[in-house]
């Protein structure tokens, strides 16, 4: 039998069941499969904090949604093109996510009373008329599955359990993937277990056919792979490359690398990962709370490693005092924010960005510290590597702000190759630094631990184990150069503002901004940080195939602001700031520039949809214009 | 074991004073162990440049900056945090830990006790005047109940912790107390405490001349003798009407922590000396031995080979 087959440039596909069926694996290895392929993608795994919350409940509803394409995206998706429903939880929760005419495959079997009373169904809705602007397949997944294994002697409960990958068999053969990759996945990850691996390959196999040999769906789709530039390939998800970062910037700098870290989503993954890295010299040290997590990554790098501690926004929250000393004590460090929904413990599973004014305020005193964000998957590598290039340059601890969308989503990476990143030169002090004479006027030589670099006004890193550098820091003030203890007050004034004006400093060592303004027509300006950058950037290509120049920049560096920012800011007639917590960036431009930036605000622990900002762009272009006119 | 080289140059007491004055108050018990510290120092056959002081916050806490070595004073209560991250970064460092009961056991009461149990390599000097000094005299978590103090002006409520019971409850693998006013045991001590790997936990009864100037006045002096109990091995013990011979190696720390509840009875002298001395594998030290065998199993990480892991793919030219 031979299917017709249609042409697709994009396709949004949701994996939706309770967050014990597997929907976050589906969705992985259907990513890797449009990965390997060559589509372009961008994923958004969405789960409830709680385990294994409440079965069949609308709580307990995880998902992953996957946005492939025949041409670079941005963004995860609005709305799904179609749904694969395990469940009428599932069914329930996201049908007022999709758009007119999407698709949706449901499996039938959990549609008992019971479990549609649960979920507040009044009567059956692939009965009824509730799902009738959807094309909708109503298939018995799970009845077909245990069929499917039945070879395998598997309980009912067990042999039901490879019901995710009938789906993606099934959604594979819809969009003509090949799934011997996932065959291969399995064997791999069941090896222990054949037959647990045999029922899988046998269900998967099983979802295949049944789109090839039945009549369900009439057609099949084919999205062809995007433009890519040369080079190799893999699809990474943010931690990872954070974490792959931090193991580059341990080559790059040839130092020890000490991760502390308190388990805590959705940061664990990093520590996760390091862990495995111990050939590269990566230490992790679980600790027994947040603090002794950075107080170990103080002391690492006191001794000459690079301290790392990665953690979310409570843990930040704990870490303060600590990297408090660490902008005292000028020691370098990155300290990682996976940032999730907050106050508080907030939405732990969630992304959010409402941690940045806790990253450039949140101490005791004036503490400068540098901030970085990371504005995709991929490029969480990059950002890793600079903050340790300027932890370590500069001597300072740096505040890496990832989020939670970047965490967990995934995207296609292009590798770098390990011979084109930059050398991190740690240039430990070897060597007395200040000559004096003493009580018999004969003269001396001495180190004195806070003179500074003419340059980056980076003190000197003489670690223990160097003869003749032997000298104490801390937490009190510090007299300039010499590093005593000093209560003087012209002393603190001066120092306070050296802290301050060597984080200022770095800004000199920063790539001048890229303007995206394809017209050069633009006066409105879109203004950003981290995760965000892809919504921003699909909102201003909807804004500009709808007629209007709009112009976008995207900030890495959020502390020091590029040196270039405010003559750019100054351009427009306006600049609009979106983000996802109440207008945290936007406070900081104004009160740096005082340009009246303007908010545009999400905090729904969920990326901005790009219909829905284009939206809001498109107003202030069209404000801008009249106000122009 | 030891992994630290040996100096070159025989060190004075002398080598150890750093050059900044030295600022407790007249007559406190800091100076005694500074002292101590500093004439035994140059018998332990370390360099210098390998030894590293970290404090937390307290008037003891100030103790890094008078010695010639390298030093941290750090925040309160995370010492023994940063001497962990020290200690595991670096093998060839001897670390200390200077700390007071409320740095210790209160605000880092967290952090002690788990550095006792993963037992990582470093020596914490846990100065006990039973009082906070430096915020001008609050009872602190080693202070008798009933005390009167600036927070506590009808009588402290609180029930106070016996630190060396409270270590040998995380079953830290050195246990001992000693006595600032007693140069000589003090010395001895402290130098088999530095000479044990793992965690060494040392309470030294401090005075403070200022906020709680005598607490521990019984136990000097000629009538000393009878207030203490001079932990020695081999020494016979009677706690409860069960008397046995004191024996610090012994792996089931129960009759060590027996002894250590004597100085809660009024009717028993105060156990001075060395409770607990066991061998038990450091953390850091096994830390290192994870990192060595990956490097042995495999060689050295390659970092490409990591960047291309996974499920990779190639586009050989320009694809439109």
């Amino acid at each position: 039998m031979s299917h017709p087959v249609t042409e697709l440039d994009r396709v949004v596909i949701r994996f939706a069941g309770d967050s014990g069926d597997g929907m976050q694996l589906t969705g992985d290895r259907f990513t890797q499969e449009a990965a390997v392929f060559g589509n372009d993608l961008s994923t958004l795994p969405n789960f409830p904090a709680e385990i294994r919350a409440p079965q069949g409940t609308i709580p307990g509803v995880s998902s992953f949604q996957l946005h492939f394409a025949s041409y670079d995206i941005l963004t995860p998706g609005d709305r799904p093109d179609v749904l694969v429903a395990m469940n009428p939880a599932a069914l329930k929760a996201n049908t007022g996510d999709l758009p007119k005419g999407a698709t949706v495959i449901v499996d039938t079997h959990d549609f008992t009373a019971r479990n549609l009373t649960k979920v507040g169904y009044a009567a059956n809705p692939l009965e009824d008329e509730t799902l009738a602007d959807f094309a909708v397949h109503a298939v018995d997944l799970t009845g077909m599955t245990v069929e499917a294994v039945k070879e395998f002697g598997l309980s009912r409960k067990d042999a039901a359990r490879s019901k995710n990958m009938f789906a993606l068999g099934l959604v594979s053969w819809l969009y003509g993937r090949d799934v011997a990759g996932t065959e291969t996945y399995l064997a791999h990850k069941f090896a222990t277990k054949p037959t647990i691996r045999d029922a899988n390959v046998a269900a998967l196999r099983a979802g295949w056919n049944f789109g090839e040999t039945t009549e369900t769906f009439a057609v099949s789709y084919v999205v062809k792979p995007a433009p890519a530039a040369p080079g190799r390939y893999r699809n990474i998800t943010g931690n990872t490359a954070l974490s792959y970062g931090l193991v580059a910037a341990g080559r790059l700098s040839g130092l020890p690398v000490l991760m502390g870290a308190y388990p805590i989503t959705p940061a664990s993954d990093i520590l996760h990962e390091l862990s495995k890295h111990k050939r590269f010299g990566v230490t992790t040290f679980q600790a027994e709370d947040e603090i002794a997590a950075i107080g170990a990554a103080v002391g690492a790098s006191f001794a000459g490693t690079l301290g790392v501690t990665a953690t979310s926004g409570p843990g930040v929250a704990l870490k303060s005092e600590a990297m408090g000393l660490a902008v005292m004590t000028e020691l370098p460090l990155v300290v990682v924010d996976v940032q999730r929904g907050g106050p508080s413990t907030g939405l732990p599973t969630k992304t959010e960005q409402s941690d940045l004014l806790q990253a450039m305020y949140g101490r005791n005193g004036e503490a400068p510290m540098p901030v970085i964000a990371p504005q995709s998957p991929g490029d969480c590598f990059a950002a890793a590597v600079e903050a340790a290039r300027i932890a370590i340059t500069y001597r300072t601890p740096v505040m890496l702000l990832s989020d939670g969308y970047l965490a967990n989503g995934s995207e296609p990476w292009a590798i770098p190759s390990v011979a084109d990143l930059p050398a991190i030169e740690p240039g430990f002090a070897t060597a007395p630094n200040h000559s004096t004479t003493n009580a018999k006027g004969e003269p001396v030589e001495e180190f004195w631990p806070y003179l500074r670099d003419e340059e980056t006004l980076a003190r000197p890193w003489a670690i223990p184990g160097t003869a003749g550098l032997e000298h104490r820091i801390g937490g009190l003030e510090k007299g300039e150069g010499h590093g005593n203890i000093s209560y003087d007050p012209a002393n603190h004034d001066r120092m306070v503002r050296i802290r301050a004006e060597k984080v200022q400093r770095i800004a000199d060592s920063l790539p001048p901004l890229e303007v995206d303004d394809p017209s050069g027509q633009a006066d409105v300006l879109v203004i950003g940080w981290g995760s965000t950058y892809g919504p921003i950037g699909a909102a201003c290509r909807r804004v500009r195939a709808a007629g209007h120049p709009i112009a976008q920049v995207h900030l890495r560096h959020v502390n020091p602001l590029p040196n270039d920012l405010g003559a750019i800011l100054r351009r427009y007639d306006r600049v609009v700031c979106p983000e996802m917590n109440l207008g945290q960036l936007s406070r900081l431009l104004r009160a740096e520039y005082l340009v009246d930036v303007r908010p545009i605000t999400t905090v729904r622990g969920l990326p901005f949809g790009a219909e829905a900002l284009a939206h809001d762009l498109l107003t202030h272009v069209t404000r801008t214009a009249e106000a122009l006119a | 074991m030891t992994t630290v080289d040996l100096p070159a140059p025989a060190l004075t007491a002398k080598d150890f004073s750093s050059d900044q004055e030295v600022r407790w108050c007249p007559g406190c018990g800091d100076y005694a162990v500074l002292k101590a510290v500093q004439s035994f120092l140059p018998d332990l056959g370390l360099r210098r440049e390998n030894i590293v002081f970290v404090s937390g916050i307290g008037c003891s806490s100030r103790f890094p900056y008078y010695l010639d070595t390298y030093g941290m004073h750090s925040i309160h209560g995370r010492a023994p945090s940063i001497a962990t991250g020290i200690a595991t970064a670096r093998e060839d460092l001897n670390v200390w830990v200077v700390t007071g009961d409320g740095d210790a056991l209160s605000i880092g009461g967290n952090h002690l006790i788990h550095a006792l149990r993963r037992n990582v390599n470093m020596t914490i000097l846990l100065f006990n005047n039973r009082i906070y000094g430096l915020t001008k005299g609050q009872y602190s978590p080693t202070s008798e109940t009933g005390k009167v103090t600036k927070s506590t002006p009808v009588g402290s409520i609180d029930h106070p912790f016996n630190p060396v019971s409270l270590a040998l409850g995380a079953e830290a693998s050195f246990v001992a107390r000693t006595i600032d006013s007693d140069r000589k045991h003090l010395t001895a001590v402290l130098a088999a405490a530095a000479a044990h790997r793992g965690t060494s936990l040392v309470e030294i009864y401090q005075n403070c001349p200022i906020f709680n100037d005598g607490a521990f006045e019984g136990l000097k002096g000629p009538d000393a003798a009878d207030q203490l109990l001079r932990l020695e091995p081999g020494l016979e013990v009677t706690v409860d009407g069960q008397t046995w011979t004191h024996d610090p190696t012994e792996a089931n720390p129960t009759r060590q922590f027996a002894i250590s509840r004597l100085d809660g009875d009024p009717d028993s002298p105060v156990p001075v000396g060395i409770f607990r001395q066991v061998d038990r594998p450091t953390y850091d030290d096994q830390a290192r031995a994870q990192v060595a065998d990956a490097l042995a199993a495999a060689g050295p990480g390659d970092l490409q080979a990591l960047l291309d892991s996974g499920d990779t793919w190639s586009v050989a030219e320009e694809r439109a």
